[in-house]
């Protein structure tokens, strides 16, 4: 082959095949993390809530006159809610899932109530919770009518029964003997599990999204008694628009005396919720194209120039028998040199950022295969970016040779 | 002679368009690209208050025992009990001190129409504290705090909704039912970050907007209003009463210390609580404590987000590329006019000439790739505005805003990174053999 002749011509130019190998490794230093970062945002941002969220929205209301006992009047919003038609079924509930403050409930690991083992986050929810949500239930029953009871700000008690998501059965019974079993609470109080649903996630995004206790949340038979609380409203799929509309008509007929706020689809909260990492995703992607362009141009320019230099000793092998590609072939297998030394620096560049990098940030440790195939997308792109400098190279003719003598 | 330089270097540029563009653009996206993330983590590690921040202060105690047992400062609660805070403020060492806590509360507004409304509790010194400048009006006296009395302090924004071109002070507001007397209205205050509380879903509150009413604290206390967030679980809260004597931490407590006699005073008093809340058997450790005035504070806490950082260390590795690009080209072109160069070195320029001359054609580089790059700059952050759907009066807003120090930063970097990106293809197009070189054509 000729590779010891273009390591020769590459030795008279160190300086230039030097910068694009150092420039190769870096961009794919910086893309390769990058890539991975957005990879693991795409992930959050898809994490299932494990609600209908296609056919759900939710609303706060306040009455403006506290009532005394607002009990009856939430009592009354709900029956409402459920009348309208297309509406299958609302809820009044503490939170939501992806936004606002949580209830966080420690649960220790056993009666004693001590040690603690994980933070949970509490839903406040009646009967109708799993059709209002439209949870997926994978084992037990949910909650019965009588066993729904009352609970205020800053009340503390504990139900008879919960429901837990899946997450919370297995990390606190692994054998997968969750159901029936008793769960207990940091400090005092305890509750049979009696159902488990498929996920849900847990509101706001304290700790980050990526935090392992995302899906760590237990759902209690309570209604929330309180002034100022979230309703949820899970529609029949096409409806959402016209019932967004008329269930705040339908609240105010009952009274007008009330602030009703934040009438969104379950859609639009989860868009904000992401918004942070949209952001980062966007930022990184347009980061990694711009670079991979001018890495790419960077190539370009400095072969065309290597292609003007080297116009006479191109014209000479073509002269001596040389064919076009030939040619086209030397350039190529010097830009796979080059940006081969620079994947390789690369790659170590990669992965030791990628450390750097993990002591910062909860991000998935990048795997060698994930840095190669970066290495493999940056070698692609020089060898296409290569290819309009070195046909230009091969369309020189061989005359060139006898010029200028 | 200079002059002469600037016009061959533009002659120069002129000859190769394409190459020029290329060198140009990678020096413009790369400032751009780094520009747009400096801001951000620029305007998020600025000083909030910076005539005042070394006598500001903020102590720590620990209540949960972890600190104490670990000796490990960074997991000190960020914020008070009410029992210590009251401690505090009763002993009244600083020149000034604040116990302080956010609350939310309906707003009705006089034309009719009900909001919530975010809001601190806070005591008078707060604002001659932390510099809070006043549009009409003025704080409520120190008394009133004693009193309880039924004052308010609000904001531009909330004056400007509830009574649109009129006077505020004086007027009644109702907050939650009750009626406040204005006693004051803010100029707008936006400081970044917001040092005095920190705390909301970790450090974010860092971050958040200023609240737009201030209420005594002592009157928040008597009427029960409840903050979003008590610091500890719900066990042990159960009552008002209760929650007031437990050791949840919800209040954040400032203390303006003017010299280091302040700062020793105070400093011994913060040891001496420790061991007594030892020997008075409140709690079973002699409590670890701390002192930070707010740069330190906000270094402490963390509260740039280390993505933020991260986001700037991609951005800065980003540059580099673009300037080791950049070097490459200016090598390409440099080279490709040795000729030319020879020609001058035979005509009698010395090197030092060359090498004058070549790096005027790189401060041209610099020049338009600066203006290129805070074009793009400016972009970039509109684009992230609009990413995060935020407006420009917002803090976000404010944390991707362009000011003039950013745009001669930009500038500066620009040229100074070109430069010394031009220095070595210079310093080797000035070495040219004239000799060699004329005789080889």
């Amino acid at each position: 082959m000729e590779l010891l002749p273009i390591l020769r011509t590459l030795g008279r130019n160190k300086v230039g095949a030097a910068l694009i190998a150092l420039q190769i490794a870096v961009t794919l230093a910086i893309i390769s993390n990058s890539l991975s970062m957005i990879q693991q945002r795409v992930r959050w941002m898809d994490r299932p809530t494990g609600i209908d969220e296609a056919n759900i929205f939710s609303l706060s209301n306040t009455w403006s006159a506290d009532p005394p006992d607002p009990k009856a009047p939430i009592e009354a919003d709900l029956a409402a809610l459920r009348s309208l038609p297309g509406v299958i079924d609302a809820e009044a509930t503490n939170n939501t899932p992806l936004q606002g403050y949580e209830w966080h409930w420690p649960l220790a690991k056993g009666s004693d109530h001590q040690q603690f083992t994980a933070w949970t986050a509490i839903y406040t929810v009646d009967e109708h919770g799993l059709a209002a949500y439209g949870l997926n239930l994978v084992a037990g029953r949910w909650f019965t009518a009588s066993e729904i009871g009352e609970i205020h700000l800053r009340e503390v008690k504990f139900p008879a029964a919960v429901v837990v998501t899946q997450t919370v059965a297995n990390a606190l019974f692994p054998q997968g003997n969750a159901l029936g079993q008793m769960l207990y609470f940091q400090h005092a109080g305890s509750s049979r599990i009696v159902g488990i649903v498929r996920t849900m996630q847990r509101p706001g995004d304290a700790e980050g999204w990526g935090n392992p206790w995302r899906e760590y949340c237990v759902f209690t038979p309570f209604l929330y008694v309180n002034n100022g609380l979230t309703y949820v409203v899970r529609t029949a799929p096409g409806q959402q628009r016209a019932i967004m509309r008329a269930a705040p008509a339908k609240l105010r007929e009952i009274t007008h005396e009330r602030i009703i706020q934040d009438v969104e689809p379950f859609s639009e909260i989860r868009f904000r919720a992401h918004r942070g990492n949209r952001s980062t995703v966007m930022m990184l992607g347009a980061l990694s194209t711009l670079l991979l362009a001018i890495t790419a141009f960077g190539v370009i320019g400095l072969t065309m120039y290597w292609v003007g230099q080297r116009r006479r000793q191109i014209g000479m092998r073509r002269a001596l028998g040389a064919r076009r590609v030939d040619i086209l072939r030397y350039f190529h297998t010097e830009n796979l040199l080059i940006a081969g030394t620079g994947c390789l620096l690369g790659v170590a560049m990669g992965l030791g950022g990628n450390t750097w990098l993990a002591q910062r940030l909860e991000i998935a440790r990048m795997t060698l295969l994930y840095a190669c195939s970066g290495a493999l997308i940056v070698l692609v792109l020089c060898q296409l970016a290569v290819l309009w400098p070195a046909l230009r190279a091969a369309s020189v003719p061989p005359a060139i040779a006898t010029r200028g003598l | 002679m200079l002059r002469y330089y600037f016009a061959l270097a533009f002659r120069s540029l002129r000859r190769n368009v394409l190459l020029t563009v290329l060198m140009t653009a990678a020096v413009g996206v790369g400032i751009g690209a780094c520009m747009t993330t400096l801001t951000t983590l620029m305007a998020m590690s600025a000083n909030p208050i910076p005539d005042k921040s070394s006598q500001l202060f903020i102590p720590q105690i620990d209540l949960s025992g972890y600190a104490s047992e670990h000796y490990d400062v960074s997991s000190l609660a960020r914020d008070f009990s009410y029992r210590d805070a009251m401690a505090f403020m009763g002993a009244r060492l600083g020149l000034r001190q604040t116990a302080t806590y956010p609350v939310q509360l309906t707003v009705i507004a006089p034309q009719g129409g009900r909001f919530q409304q975010l809001g601190r509790a806070t005591y008078a010194d707060f604002f001659a504290m932390f510099e809070v400048p006043f549009r009409s009006g003025a704080a409520w006296r120190s008394s009133e705090d004693q009193d309880r009395a039924n004052v308010v302090v609000v904001s531009s924004r909330l004056a400007d909704r509830l009574f649109p071109g009129r006077e505020a002070v004086g007027r009644t507001i109702t907050l939650g039912r009750r009626d406040y007397r204005i006693t004051g209205v803010l100029q707008p205050w936006t400081p970044i970050p917001r040092f005095y509380d920190i705390t909301y879903n970790g450090t974010r509150g860092a971050f958040a907007e200023p609240e737009d009413f201030y209420l005594p604290f002592t009157l928040a206390i008597d009427r029960q209003i409840q903050t979003n967030d008590f610091g500890c679980d719900p066990m042990a809260r159960a009552a008002w009463a209760a929650q007031l004597d437990s050791n949840c931490t919800w209040i954040q407590f400032w203390v303006e210390l003017p010299d280091a006699a302040y700062v020793r005073g105070f400093t011994n008093f913060l040891r001496g609580y420790a061991v007594q809340q030892r020997q008075s058997g409140r709690l079973q450790w002699v409590p670890l404590t701390a002192l930070h005035d707010v740069m330190d504070w906000l270094d402490l806490q963390h509260v740039v987000p280390e993505q933020t950082r991260v986001d700037s260390m991609i951005a800065g590795g980003f540059l580099l590329v673009c300037l080791i690009n950049a070097v490459g080209l200016i090598l390409a072109k440099f080279s490709s006019r040795a000729g030319e160069l020879s020609v001058r070195r035979a005509l009698g320029a010395s090197r030092t000439d060359l090498f004058r001359q070549c790096l005027a054609e790189t401060w041209m580089i610099g020049l338009f790739g600066g203006v290129l790059g805070l074009a793009l700059t400016a972009a970039g952050l509109s684009a992230l505005r609009a990413l995060r759907g935020v407006s420009a009066q917002s803090v976000t807003g404010h944390l991707t805003a362009l000011n003039p120090q950013m745009v001669l930063i930009t500038l500066v970097v620009s040229l100074i990174a070109t430069v010394g990106a031009g220095l070595y293809p210079a310093l080797r197009a000035s070495r040219v053999q004239p000799g060699w070189q004329l005789k080889s054509q």
